[in-house]
């Protein structure tokens, strides 16, 4: 069954407003804080300071969420998913040189 | 229904040990997890992979599945056998809705037993799920924005409580200047949370398709443009296409292949936009008849010219 729809739905682009707080980003990711608060720990996210409370830039859903995964996936530890994420942006730096050919 | 090989799927032997299923487990999921693999069908693979190993890992559900045998012949439907789950007890039974993620296969075999296993983590405060899609655009959407049409699959609950994946066409208004890896969030377009709740939220992360002219990095775009050999040495005035129709470049005399010239502003639009690289290329003209060959011998005679100079020959 297809839901019927009229007129195009829109959206802004989440990366380019959004500023999250603690509670909003734990919601967002569906997990408790603690999770994000480690996360942060461990310097996978990283925080804006506002007022002395932590705020988060919008792509740090995208990467919590693939942390999330990650950890919960392959069973891997805080660490090691820091690792895996820096590694894979490394690689994903590469593909882009590799792809504009510089 | 379609049988599943789960033995297949994990390429182990059917009298695998445990240890032997986890460490098959542990290097395929690090293969083919999504968020690592850049294969084509990674995530289907990975969903395949991950309840082969839920039923092989569990001593209660694999004595059960090797009841089943190694499936019928090719081609035959797969149905379970009237006595099935009969004699074994699924830890974990109750009723409910299953894994989105699960094959028509499993469910038909574990679905009530995997189904008090599916709890949704953190909070509900009676808001209803976010869902989360991944879509390939077209480089054009972002340069000029316009509306789209997504085709979703989303996990939901039919009238038996049963758990089913749909389809939904989804219209959507591409922002203008999207970028790859970015996300279009669409208020209330997730799961609905009854009538009294809020409705979840709809997030698009978007890739774009390969352009057949401009490679994308991030807001800069990379044109490649071929100019023949004295267009290059002499300098010349061309056309080019630009996401915005075509323009006037000057190539300037002197030029090699490789030489990138910048046209500001001429990207993927932004209140900074990105530009345009134009990186030149030479090409060179055949030289299939005399006249061309007698061309191409003239500036040979002309030009005292090694190429290979920085070799030392």
């Amino acid at each position: 069954m297809r839901s019927v729809q009229e007129g195009p739905l829109s959206g802004e682009i989440f990366e380019e407003y959004a500023l999250l707080s603690l509670e909003e980003l734990s919601r967002l990711c569906a997990v408790d804080r603690t999770y994000i608060v480690e996360l942060v720990e461990e310097g996978v996210l990283s925080v804006i300071e506002v007022a002395s409370e932590w705020r988060f830039a919008g792509a740090a859903l995208q990467r919590a969420r693939a942390a999330l995964r990650l950890q919960r996936d392959l069973e891997i530890n805080l660490p090691g998913v820091a690792l895996a994420l820096e590694l894979m942006e490394e690689i994903e730096e590469l593909r882009r040189e590799l792809k504009v050919g510089r | 229904m379609e049988f599943k090989d789960y033995y297949k799927v994990m390429g182990v032997a059917r009298d695998a040990t445990e240890a032997q299923i986890k460490q098959a487990y542990r290097k395929l999921a690090r293969k083919y997890h999504p968020d690592v693999s850049k294969e084509k069908d990674a995530e289907a693979r990975f969903k395949e992979i991950g309840e082969a190993y839920e039923v092989l890992k569990n001593p209660e559900k694999r004595a059960a599945y090797d009841q089943l045998g190694q499936g019928p012949r090719p081609g035959e439907d797969f149905r379970p056998p009237p006595d099935w789950g009969s004699g074994f007890e699924f830890s974990g039974a109750g009723a409910g809705a299953g894994n989105p993620d699960h094959s028509d296969f499993f469910e038909s075999l574990f679905g009530a037993a995997a189904a008090g296993r599916r709890q949704r983590r953190g909070f509900d405060n009676g808001r209803g799920e976010d869902h989360h899609a991944r879509v390939l655009l077209d480089l054009e959407a972002a340069l000029h924005g316009g509306s789209r049409t997504f085709t979703l699959r989303v996990p939901e609950i039919d009238a038996q409580g049963r758990l089913i994946s749909k389809e939904r066409v989804l219209n959507v208004q591409v922002p203008k200047g999207i970028l790859a890896g970015q996300t279009i969030r669409l208020a209330g377009q997730g799961s609905s949370a009854g009538a009294e709740g809020t409705p979840g939220d709809l997030f698009i992360e978007v890739d774009f398709q390969p352009h057949p002219l401009y490679r994308v990095d991030g807001r800069d775009l990379y044109l490649d443009l071929p100019v023949a050999p004295w267009e290059a040495a002499l300098g010349a005035g061309v056309k080019i296409p630009t996401p915005g129709g075509v323009v006037d470049l000057k190539i300037p005399a002197g030029s090699h292949a490789g030489t990138k010239l910048r046209l500001k502003g001429r990207g993927i639009p932004a209140s900074t936009p990105g530009d345009l690289y134009v990186v030149l290329q030479i090409a060179l003209p055949a030289a299939h008849d005399e006249k061309a060959k007698a061309a191409y011998r003239a500036m040979a005679d002309a030009l005292p010219f090694n190429p290979r100079t920085s070799l030392g020959v």
